[in-house]
């Protein structure tokens, strides 16, 4: 997998839903077209979440990963 | 995902109200607009006074239900009210008392918490809802 530059992080682990995709949507607000948003979450509910919301505001999720305890989402602002 | 969602809150428990404040911070997240509309004991737990004290969960949750809303609770859950307020800095989302229950309870607008936007009748919450869903919780 290519290497992406990361512009931005989040830590939403212990956030119960929908709170990862609310602090992510605010933090998206505020950033750039074309940058980068890392998210770290603990919510199994989010994998669902981050491809819906992503799909749904036309914002790139280019990873969607997770190591059994935690989940990483890396996005793209339109 | 221009139509909104329409919520109408009657019940005025915890419970009810966090699933409420859930569907309206989801909504907000993906740019839908969302109407909110306080009724009966949902516009008695707006109250400024009385926003932030405990208002019980439904009947059915009895003690073990309690029991995982306050473990969920004490594990961080963000309380209803903060997740409307999270909500409204986030999108589009109007919340208004009904007018009838203002009557009702025998309230007027400065007594509501600022979360609400103003009080409207059932005209105007229909005209608003446009051809967007209506949820009654």
């Amino acid at each position: 997998m290519a290497i992406i530059a990361i512009d931005q992080h989040l830590d939403a682990r212990g956030l119960a839903c929908p709170m990862p995709i609310v602090k992510t949507a605010a933090l998206m607000k505020a950033m750039a077209g074309g940058q980068t948003l890392e998210v770290v979450a603990t919510d199994p509910g989010s994998v669902k979440d981050f491809a819906a919301w992503a799909r749904t505001t036309g914002n790139e999720l280019l990873e969607s990963s997770s190591d059994g305890a935690t989940y990483t989402f890396v996005l793209r602002k339109k | 995902m221009s139509e909104p969602l329409n919520l109408v809150l009657f019940s005025g428990t915890d419970d009810k109200l966090t699933a409420a404040s859930v569907l309206a911070a989801g909504a907000a997240a993906l740019g839908k607009p969302v109407n909110v509309f306080l009724q009966y004991w949902a516009l008695d737990a707006f109250r400024r006074e009385r926003i932030a004290v405990d208002h019980g969960l439904a009947p059915e949750a009895g003690a073990e239900g309690r029991a995982h809303v306050d473990a969920l609770r004490a594990a961080g859950q963000a309380s209803w009210a903060e997740t409307f307020r999270q909500a409204k800095d986030l999108g589009e989302i109007d919340i208004e008392a009904c007018s009838l229950s203002m009557d009702l309870l025998g309230i007027e607008e400065k007594d509501l918490d600022p979360l609400v936007d103003g009080v409207e009748g059932v005209t105007a919450f229909y005209l608003n809802a446009g051809d967007g869903q209506v949820v009654f919780i």
